[in-house]
């Protein structure tokens, strides 16, 4: 095992052990016993592939490890399998998957070809001597056959499916796990063995990474079922990741090796970061459909009340995940985007504008999950119920909630102790890269990250953990001992009405209104309002809906479709039934193959 | 004499945060030819509301009660960030201009959760509004903060202060930050301090359940805030030099430039405040469209070097 492997061996566990704790909470009374320990199978399975897919050596067993992992998850995603949901969403999972394969495939024969072996070690040493276009073209092919599995704008169309119809712990390994292996791919495959030479890769990774980031944000705002919603954001944080790799690339390419180090430790750091707090995040979201029976945001609300540890824990996550100071996600989107700031320094003209509008729309995708997740948090946990079922809500078993505790004492973890986890990362950054990175410090000592030395740049979490607790108890302080100390509880002021219920209350869809319409141009949001009257003054009832049209899947996915139904329509004239032709068939077949054996 | 430092910047901001409020609001008034309230009017609101009564909504949760700690506490962290006396900050350490932005982040995050936590629209309006404007805001504070760093080396604040060339790029980067504070202090053409109605108000209508105490405490929050960004701008168009610590006329000068370059950017607040109107929120995308467009233009300068 090198670095690399043991370091995904290290994320792998790290979420698939709280997950398996959750799962023995979370499927009691909801399946039969048998089905239970099915379940536990396909867990223990599912993530023997994975250690299997980052443990391989050999091009053949990385494929069907990875085909295993693939097919046991499709098998999770349709565990409900008495839902049409599950079924469907399945389906779509399974054949993006395998056209992902596919293009694996392609990339792994040619690499084969000219290593004539199936280890890595002959196909690093083959690559090297590839020509420039073959290698280019083996780059797409992995990059599109990864970008499948990570769930890359525009391969992300299974993701917002598979992953909600998933148990919860399943979508949590999914989403924290699964399609990191993708990542793993990217970097032992396009980084390590073919070699990055071309700047191009590194600005190809660059522009879909940014794409990916922005896509999945503003679908997840306008997304009010939970789990879609965290769906959509493992999109964008795939994205936020992409970006360090993607920057690692671009500046290796031009021989900026501290830079391609730190970029590197920042997309890994975000790795682990984003596996702690969407693991978290699709717990408690499993939490909150085990307590209501709902994922629907708009019949949640006050469970904070019946709740408490899991609201906790949900709002260490939703912090973690706005990149909130001084949690774990804040760490790793800082050093990302300091990587941009820094390459800018040592980088032309292009270059320059480039890293900083890349900047700008990685602040802009931060500004938006952090809205995104006072939404979901404040229209789930706060305020009123908007429903009996949220009335009635219960606290999750003790299993259930020691995993989501255990989960967000790591988001905080991370965060402080950032100095530490960075020192780490850099030794496997620099095997990565195989760069010395001995002479190379990121962070002052244990408490202080200073991505460049000589620069003046410093970052301390812990100081500014410390600072926010002081200043908060100070202020605390103050509070209770100067001034009036009578309180009242009183109902909130609803504008001289009184028993307003939580009809009046805000909704997530209104939250995510103002959003809809900037980002209109995308979204083409559509609305079907249906009035029902009982005379012409009088109207019995109204329903309004609002709806987003899905671009990728009307403009690009269902065009697709058309073709190959098309197509498949006009390749059945071959059978039509008749004996003497299917002879004709296999005559004219066996005799291709003789001019093919006789060619080559 | 760290300790002292830092004591003494903590308390300059808490103390002479309301003043530049204030001074602000006295001055729209005079420019509409009112007589206007006095300039220590800040400082009555808040010591009335530190001795008032506090009611608390029956709905709201422990979120509502702990947010004004947190926003209270994030913006003194914040605070830290920005060399007052001295040319570096007390705290250099801490953090640098995009810890500043995510720790103004936390406080605003708090701080629309609690308008959500008392289950009135009108905090759901100001929770949804806010974020809406705030997003778009970090984008254009991003990329000038991109700008300065490409400049002044790296996005540590404390090296955009002392004596140093004010460059085209730095000064177009600046007046995007205004954009950027404008919003951040809610006042016109983003948002409205004086309004209570219910169509435009944001950052009052997140606040609009609390009073006592805990309002004293969010106020006196979002006037250091603001401090701390005219003071960011200050810093960058108007470069100045360490306090002389040595008491004589050199002191008297550096207290009076010290003074002299918030005045100059509360003056120009308050005109813009008192000659615009106030936008609709969609429009909020065109100003943030504009303002992330100057700091295009300001990145160019960088790169082409003037």
């Amino acid at each position: 095992m090198d670095p690399l492997s043991l370091f995904f061996l290290s994320v792998i566990f790290l979420i698939s052990f709280p997950s398996a704790v959750y799962s023995f909470g979370y499927l009691k009374n909801e399946a039969s016993g048998k089905k239970q320990a099915l379940a536990l199978s396909l867990l223990v399975l599912f993530v023997a592939a994975m250690v299997w897919v980052v443990a391989a050596r050999n091009l053949v067993v990385f494929l069907v490890a990875w085909e295993i992992m693939s097919l046991v998850s499709y098998f999770l995603v349709v565990f409900d399998s008495t839902q049409e949901k599950s079924v469907q969403a399945g389906t779509i999972y399974i054949v993006m998957t395998h056209l992902g394969t596919a293009f694996l495939v392609i990339a792994f024969l040619i690499m084969s070809k000219y290593a004539h072996a199936f280890d890595f070690a002959s196909v690093k040493a083959a690559c090297a001597l590839m020509p420039e276009k073959t290698k280019n073209f083996v780059f797409i092919c992995l990059f599109i056959g990864f970008g499948t599995k990570a769930g890359l704008v525009p391969l992300h169309i299974w993701l917002p499916f598979a992953h909600p119809q998933a148990p919860s712990h399943i979508s949590a390994i999914m989403s924290g796990v699964m399609i990191k292996t993708a990542i793993y791919g990217i970097i032992r495959f396009v980084i390590m063995l073919l070699g990055v030479d071309s700047i191009w890769w590194g600005v190809w990774v660059l522009v879909f990474a940014l794409i990916s980031c922005l896509v999945g944000v503003v679908y997840a705002l306008m997304e009010h079922d939970i789990k879609r919603l965290l769906a959509f954001h493992s999109v964008e944080n795939i994205g936020i990741i992409l970006l360090g790799v993607g920057l690692a690339m671009f500046f290796l390419s031009l021989h900026l090796y501290y830079l391609a180090v730190l970029s590197m430790i920042a997309g890994l750091y975000h790795l682990v970061n984003h596996a702690i707090f969407k693991g978290l995040l699709f717990l408690c979201s499993g939490s909150v459909y085990k307590a209501t029976g709902t994922r629907d945001m708009e019949k949640l609300g006050g469970l904070i009340k019946n709740m408490p540890v899991t609201a906790a824990c949900f709002l260490l996550g939703a912090m973690a995940i706005s990149a909130l100071p001084p949690l774990n996600g804040f760490v790793s989107e800082w050093l990302t985007l300091q990587a941009f700031f820094l390459g800018a320094g040592n980088v032309g003209s292009a270059g320059k504008l480039f890293l900083g509008v890349g900047a700008g729309l990685l602040a802009l995708t931060s500004g938006l999950a952090a809205a995104c997740f006072v939404k979901a948090f404040g229209i789930i946990f706060l305020a009123k119920p908007r429903s009996r079922q949220a009335q009635n809500a219960f606290e999750v078993s003790f299993s259930m909630k020691l995993a989501q505790v255990f989960l967000s004492l790591l988001t905080v973890v991370f965060g402080v102790a950032s100095g530490v986890v960075i020192k780490l990362l850099a030794g496997i950054c620099a095997f990565v890269l195989e760069v010395d990175a001995t002479q190379m410090n990121f962070s002052l000592n244990n408490f202080v990250l200073s991505p460049q030395p000589g620069n003046a740049l410093y970052l301390s979490p812990p100081l500014l953990a410390l600072l926010i607790v002081v200043f908060g108890v100070f202020a605390f302080l103050a509070y209770t001992f100067f001034g009036n100390r009578k309180v009242r509880v009183f109902e909130t002021w609803g504008c001289g009405y009184y028993k307003l219920d939580s009809r009046n209350e805000y909704t997530a869809t209104a939250f995510s209104k103002a959003f809809r319409i900037a980002f209109s141009f995308f979204l083409l949001p559509y609305r079907k309002t249906q009035k029902i009257r009982e005379s012409f003054y009088h109207v019995k009832s109204f329903s309004y809906e609002t709806h987003t049209t899905p671009v990728f899947r009307k403009y690009f996915y269902d065009q697709i479709l058309k073709i190959v139904f098309r197509s498949a329509k006009f390749g059945r004239r071959m059978q039509p039934g008749s004996i003497h032709l299917y002879l004709g068939y296999i005559f004219l077949t066996l005799l291709l193959l003789l001019v093919f054996m006789h060619k080559f | 004499m760290k300790i002292i430092i830092l004591a003494v910047q903590l308390l300059t901001f808490l103390l002479l945060s309301p003043l530049i409020s204030g001074l602000i609001s006295k001055l729209k008034n005079n420019l509409r030819m009112r007589k206007g309230q006095g300039v220590l009017q800040p400082y009555y609101n808040l010591f009335k509301l530190f001795s008032k009564e506090e009611v608390i909504s029956e709905t709201a949760s422990w979120i509502y009660r702990v947010t004004p700690f947190v926003v209270f506490a994030s913006t003194l962290t914040a605070a830290l960030l920005i060399p007052l006396l001295a040319l570096t900050s007390p705290l250099q350490y801490l953090g640098d201009f995009l810890a500043l932005i995510f720790i103004f982040a936390l406080g605003r995050f708090f701080l629309a959760l609690a308008a959500l936590d008392t289950s009135s629209a009108f905090g759901g309006m100001g929770a949804s509004r806010e974020m809406f404007i705030s997003s778009l805001a970090e984008p254009v504070a991003c990329l000038a903060a991109f700008v300065l760093a490409l400049q002044f080396g790296s996005s540590n604040i404390s090296l955009f202060s002392g004596m140093h060339p004010v460059l085209l790029s730095s000064l177009i980067a600046a007046i995007a930050l205004l954009f950027v504070a404008i919003a951040e202090t809610s006042r016109i053409p983003i948002d409205n301090q004086e309004t209570h109605l219910e169509l435009t108000m944001v950052h009052e209508a997140m606040v609009l359940e609390y009073s006592g105490k805990s309002l004293a405490l969010l106020e006196l929050s979002a006037a250091v805030k603001q401090m701390i960004w005219f003071l960011l701008i200050a810093q960058i168009i108007f470069p100045m030099q360490a306090m002389p610590f040595s008491a004589g006329i050199g002191m008297f000068f550096w207290l009076g430039w010290f003074c002299l370059r918030l005045i100059i950017i509360a003056v120009f607040v308050a005109v813009l405040e008192v000659s615009l109107a106030k936008m609709r929120l969609l429009r909020v995308v065109d100003y943030f469209g504009f303002a992330f467009l100057l700091s295009v233009v300001a990145l160019v300068c960088a790169i082409i070097g003037v």
